[in-house]
């Protein structure tokens, strides 16, 4: 890992860094952040909005000499990805809110990504213009026609340059393949191919072609009524573009491998952990729904994220996962107000550090947690505008589970169920991490001493 | 072998105060069926977005951020005094405005 950074979690201390987003407590419902995500040299971090926006912010090093130095993300481009629309032959309501962004690995000097929100996912192009042509024959500078009698001589146009200007713009709109929401995008180590998946299909799509696609599971049964279970998520194995896996809502991931069938209903491995059958409560099986799942870089490991914790699986082993880590353990005795007031149904995604050493996701009450892996240590860390005071370091919190609170710690009860950290990034090399609360977006970054 | 860390509790505890929560839900909601994730749920979730037509659907984001009005005795309302045009619902779509994540 370059710089020697990578080791995160404990020894790593974190410091706020910048802060995006309206500080006002009155959110408008547009801007709600709905997902995060960093490019794959980690210049560029992309945000989509409920409104259908998209904000692209690239990363200014300060000192380029120094590899550790303080770097800031500043607004690069923002464009309006999807609109409203209403299906009049369904009748449903299409929500432009965006549901994930995937960025494509640079192959040319402009950035490619895709955005999806319920129904329709769209390849964007960013591109810079930094010099214009001058010098037209037959057009005046401001774009008016010369009179041609007025011409004498020929000149030939040159680019000079100008103010960069970074445009965006839709290069193919992938629509008409989905007949359920759309819940995850993943592009293919090929880098020619992408999955979409909802509720009940996974789609394969070509980069380039737009008006088919292929359908490689389907678990939408015969009779809707014997409907027991929906897809979550969904993935591609980031070095083996035939692999692919997908989460339920039961709690199992099935592994599938693209070269055995082209309908990959039937799955290579199935991840799943027995569970006791006379331990069951009413809340198992919501509680075990899977929100999101992440592949490692190292392409050995995945990790699933359910109401109440984080598990890393092992592909070679099927039957349990090798890591379980407890994110908020404190919410088993509140089931019964979280499933009233709709909180158990909250999906956090989770993601890796560059070097799969520490993994990391949110909770409540804009707590984050910091799962360290390799030091078998965690921590939980808050985004607030009391702690983002620059380069402060972020204090650990502690939640009071009941019984005698101690000083500095929070008690279950006084936890704030409005401010959930769903989305959470890291840069794919350094110690630097997007935190999405609500409607502001957080960047921590390692201390620098 | 796997490593439980956070503040776990031993596997009874765990069950029991699920079990406890359960029965918080059930006093409360004794019709509750036993199936939560079962197809009832998951067709509800699969039907988001649903309306009965794009009458209902317009009339819904109108009213979405005012404050539905409370009937009142004292009003003479006149109702059923014109035929209501499109261009009368207050429907004009909002100018789009730019993230506050990108000031």
């Amino acid at each position: 890992v370059a710089g020697g950074t990578g080791a995160g979690g404990n020894d790593v201390q974190w410091c706020f860094s910048q802060v995006k987003g309206a500080i006002d407590d009155d959110v408008a419902e547009a801007d709600i952040i709905s997902t995060v995500e960093f490019n794959h040299s980690g210049e560029l971090l992309a945000t989509g909005d409920k409104g259908g926006r998209v904000v692209i912010f690239q990363q200014e090093t300060e000192n380029k000499c120094q590899p550790l130095s303080r770097s800031e993300y500043n607004v690069y481009s923002t464009f309006q990805s999807h609109e409203p629309e209403f299906d009049y032959l369904k009748s449903l309501e299409i929500e432009e809110k965006i549901n994930k962004i995937r960025w494509l690995p640079q192959k040319n000097a402009a950035q490619f990504l895709l955005s999806t929100n319920d129904k329709t996912i769209k390849l964007w192009k960013i591109s810079e213009r930094d010099k214009r042509p001058e010098g037209y024959n037959l057009k005046e500078e401001d774009g008016r026609y010369r009179d041609s009698t007025t011409i004498t001589t020929l000149r030939v146009p040159v680019f000079r340059p100008m103010d960069l200007m970074v445009e965006a713009s839709p290069r193919r709109i992938f629509a008409n393949a989905h007949t359920y929401h759309i819940n995850s995008i993943s592009v293919n180590s090929d880098n020619e191919t992408y999955l979409s998946a909802d509720d009940l299909r996974i789609n394969l799509w070509h980069l380039e072609i737009t008006d088919r696609s292929f359908n490689i599971v389907d678990i939408k049964p015969a009779n809707m009524e014997d409907l027991t279970e929906v897809i979550t998520a969904a993935e591609f194995h980031p070095h083996q573009c035939n692999t692919f896996v997908y989460s339920s809502s039961k709690g199992t991931i099935r592994l599938c491998d693209m070269r055995a069938s082209a309908l990959c209903d039937r799955h290579s491995k199935l991840f799943e952990e027995p569970e006791d059958p006379s331990n069951r409560s009413f809340f198992s099986e919501i509680i075990s729904s899977i929100s999101d799942v992440k592949f490692s870089h190292s392409g050995r490991y995945m990790m699933t994220r359910d109401y109440l914790s984080v598990k890393i699986w092992d592909l070679n082993m099927e039957n349990r996962p090798v890591e379980t880590y407890q994110v908020h353990e404190y919410l088993r005795s509140k089931l019964c107000s979280l499933y009233e007031n709709d909180c158990i149904f909250d999906k956090f995604e989770c993601c890796w550090n560059g070097n799969d050493s520490v993994v990391m996701t949110g909770s409540y009450n804009n707590f984050f947690r910091m799962l360290d892996r390799s030091q078998r240590r965690d921590v939980t860390l808050e985004a607030s505008r009391e702690s983002s005071k620059p380069r402060q370091v972020l204090k650990p919190r502690r939640v009071c589970a009941g019984g005698k609170r101690k000083k500095d710690e929070i008690s279950v009860d006084s936890l704030d169920f409005n401010k959930k950290i769903l989305h959470t990034a890291w840069h794919p090399q350094e110690n630097i991490i997007a935190v999405a609360t609500t409607n502001n977006l957080y960047i921590f970054q390692e201390k620098v001493n | 072998s796997e490593a439980l860390f956070g503040e776990a509790e031993p596997e009874t505890k765990m069950i029991s105060m699920e079990k406890a929560e359960e029965a918080k839900l059930k006093a409360k909601y004794p019709n509750l069926g036993s199936k939560p994730g079962g197809s009832d749920f998951l067709r509800k979730r699969l039907q988001k977005g649903k309306y009965f037509d794009s009458g209902d659907y317009n009339m819904a984001k109108a009213t979405k951020n005012k404050q539905l009005p409370v009937a009142s005795v004292e009003k003479t309302e006149i109702t059923g005094d014109h035929i209501p045009t499109p261009q009368d619902l207050p429907q004009r779509k909002p100018s789009l405005v730019a993230s506050k994540l990108a000031v």
